[in-house]
């Protein structure tokens, strides 16, 4: 498969990725691929299936089973005019990276005035929603939302996730690349080449509404869609934010659809105390309260630990409960 | 060890004794890294930099590092390797940016292949590591020297980095200043290996203990070292046994964890008289040429204190402009928060 600005298939978001991957390997040869078992395994949701073979193992290669290590061992590959897509295997996995993200991926270009950047991507399967065991299911972006220097993107459809992942690759700065496990199997038409979807940055609407604004990323993208359809039997309009990019955050399309309905709901899988979610309803709330009819609302993860996988659906935002939330807008007002 | 404390070859292996041209230079070098380690001390005490992390007694270790590197090599030094950067080409200067607080890092890390110097403990090996491989990996003859003191071989990322470059086979000398103390815990609570370059067994790699105040012995196993990395053997893991002759930085109080005989012992074992010793006897050092070292180093050291009383006014915009490589509009937007806090200011 080549890159062409106008070749559109149907693939998985697994699919997509792996073909970002490789029209991005393609294009630029100082493109590597390295983590656990990204080899000739090609992972183990085989999101680098392929690679190895294709473009040899000097460019998609397994590592030492050692997460600080992959990020570090990145940052040096970076200093030095490579542009690595690291794979942590899991979110939970990922955290004995976490002193390297922060303080020295996050931290390189501003510790030395710019004179070294850093085009690493972290590629992070995450969240919830396959009845993962333990460990295999965190929704970590608020971590990486909370530390200057890293961009954090979260796609939900395969076109984003093409899309955004090439941008990233292709970014002088540092991307966090959240891929929701529950949709890696969720196929659509995909625009392939560069810049067929909006940027970094950039939020899109999803659905339009008038009556209330559901603000979703990621895995909780076609939950919110969901709710919306079921809204709009019961005859209410509600329009749906894709954030697509938590960092940056693209608060004008954000407050202008809050604006547009005057009511709005975050939903996001994540614990919700001091979370992404979190700093949503408070931007909201500082913006567009003049145009607010009611409270913004949450519908997060519970402050636990994520649940055992036959227990998970009490955690993950439900429909009913985005229903609900969207219920306890104040209509009475109106 | 081919020097002892008193500057007589041990005779231990005359033939590996480096030429005298190279120990003259290498005594220029211990010459100016004492010169500057007391520069540096005395601005702390004159408020001109916040602490100075000093490798007094650690000199022929800082200038060992450097002197065996070649152009394309590259220099991976952490808070106290100040005289080794110095040693590297890098204006002291700009080295002190960090201590001073202007900013984190004051060097292009790209104009003398020279990392930024680590905070975090055992960190900048991984780099080390990530930087050789990129270089293999296009065809470059580079090796990067990866400096880090005892304490940090208790790190996990010091274990990462020396079976990272075992496993992909980098040119990387990961050189170990044993200088018997992480702050205030002495080595036997870091580790019970019978040295720290036997830990280069468990991942397949060199190690070899030298004398970290003997110059010669240093120059002869690092040049080595480097020797082999860059014909393709791998990593090499080097342990030069020194020893902090000060405490941790100047806001720390080494009397309340070791004895003043234990420091004076070490007195003896200075590595600039030893070698300046060895080079009066073999007729390769006088008065004249000690004189001239001297002066160098004061005029280096003066150069330092100039640039360092010199009052640079901090902007502002720096905090925001190098945060990505483009600001995002959140950034943008508190930007204009401080610019309008200044014209208040300013308006006063």
């Amino acid at each position: 498969m080549t890159a062409s600005a106008v070749e559109h298939e149907k693939l998985s978001v697994a699919q997509a990725i792996n073909c970002a991957l490789r029209d991005a390997m393609s294009e630029d040869a100082s493109v590597l691929v390295l983590g656990e078992d990204v080899g000739p395994l090609g992972g183990v949701f085989r999101v680098t299936d392929g690679l190895t073979a294709e473009f040899g193992e000097d460019r998609c290669f397994d590592t030492p089973l050692a997460e600080s290590g992959i990020a570090g061992f990145a940052v040096g590959l970076a200093m030095n005019g490579m542009r690595p897509v690291i794979e942590m295997q899991f979110d939970a996995f990922a955290y004995p990276a976490f002193e390297q993200v922060v303080s020295h991926i996050a931290k390189m270009r501003n510790r030395t005035r710019g004179r070294v950047q850093l085009p690493i991507v972290i590629r992070i399967p995450y969240a919830g929603g396959i009845g993962g065991v333990e460990h295999h299911c965190d929704s970590s972006e608020s971590y990486y939302a909370h530390t200057p220097g890293l961009h954090v993107l979260a796609p939900s459809t395969p076109s984003d996730a093409y899309s955004l992942l090439r941008d990233a690759i292709a970014s002088p700065d540092p991307v966090v690349f959240l891929e929701p496990k529950k949709l890696y199997w969720a196929k659509d038409e995909v625009a392939l080449g560069r810049g067929q979807e909006p940027g970094i940055g950039t939020a899109v609407v999803r659905r339009q509404g008038t009556d209330a604004t559901l603000i979703a990323y990621g895995p909780s993208v076609p939950v919110a869609l969901e709710a919306a359809e079921a809204a709009a039997r019961d005859g209410r309009s509600l329009q749906v934010v894709d954030l697509r990019s938590i960092v940056p955050f693209d608060d004008a399309t954000v407050c202008a659809a809050v604006e547009s309905t005057g009511r709005a709901v975050v939903v996001a899988e994540a614990t919700g105390f001091a979370s992404v979610a979190a700093e949503i309803a408070a931007r909201v709330g500082e913006r567009c309260f003049h145009s607010l009819h009611a409270p913004v609302r949450r519908v997060t993860g519970f402050d636990i630990p994520f649940p055992p996988p036959k227990l998970e659906h009490f955690q993950l935002p439900s429909v009913d409960r985005i229903l609900d939330a969207v219920d306890d807008l104040q209509w009475e007002d109106a | 060890m081919l020097l002892d404390p008193d500057g007589r070859p041990t005779g231990a292996d005359p033939a590996a004794l480096p030429a005298a041209e190279e120990l003259l230079t290498g005594y220029a070098g211990l010459v100016t890294a004492r010169r500057l380690n007391e520069q540096a001390y005395a601005l702390v005490r004159q408020g001109r930099l916040a602490v100075y992390p000093s490798s007094h007694g650690q000199e022929a270790c800082q200038v060992a590092a450097a002197q065996v590197l070649a152009e394309q090599d590259w220099l991976f030094p952490t808070y106290r390797d100040t005289a080794a950067i110095v040693a590297r080409g890098v204006d002291p200067v700009d080295v002190l940016v960090l201590l001073k607080g202007d900013w984190h890092s004051g060097y292009d890390p790209y104009e003398h292949r020279v990392a930024p110097q680590a905070t975090p403990l055992a960190t900048q090996l991984l780099h080390a590591v990530g930087v050789a491989h990129a270089a293999r990996h296009r065809g470059e003859d580079t090796v990067v020297m990866a400096m880090c003191g005892d304490g940090a071989t208790s790190e996990g990322d010091f274990h990462e980095a020396l079976n990272f470059a075992a496993v992909f086979g980098a040119p990387v000398v990961f050189f170990v200043q044993n200088n018997e103390y992480a702050i205030s815990v002495p080595l036997a609570r870091q580790s019970v290996a019978p040295s720290l370059a036997h830990k280069g067994v468990g991942y397949g790699i060199p190690g070899e203990r030298v004398d970290g105040n003997d110059l010669a012995a240093l120059l002869r196993v690092l040049v080595d070292a480097v020797a082999r990395a860059r014909a393709g053997e791998g990593p090499q893991l080097v342990e030069a046994h020194t020893y902090r002759m000060q405490a941790h930085t100047n806001a720390d109080d080494a009397t309340r964890y070791r004895e003043d005989a234990e420091v004076a012992a070490w007195v003896a074992k200075d590595p600039l008289v030893r070698l300046e010793a060895y080079l009066r006897a073999q007729g390769a050092l006088d008065d004249a040429q000690v004189a001239a070292f001297a002066d160098a180093a004061e005029r280096l050291a003066e150069h330092t204190r100039d640039g360092l009383n010199r009052d640079v006014v901090p902007d502002p915009d720096d905090l925001f402009r190098h945060v990505y490589s483009r600001p995002t509009p959140q950034l943008a937007e508190q930007l204009a928060i401080v610019h309008d806090e200044l014209s208040r200011e300013e308006a006063q």
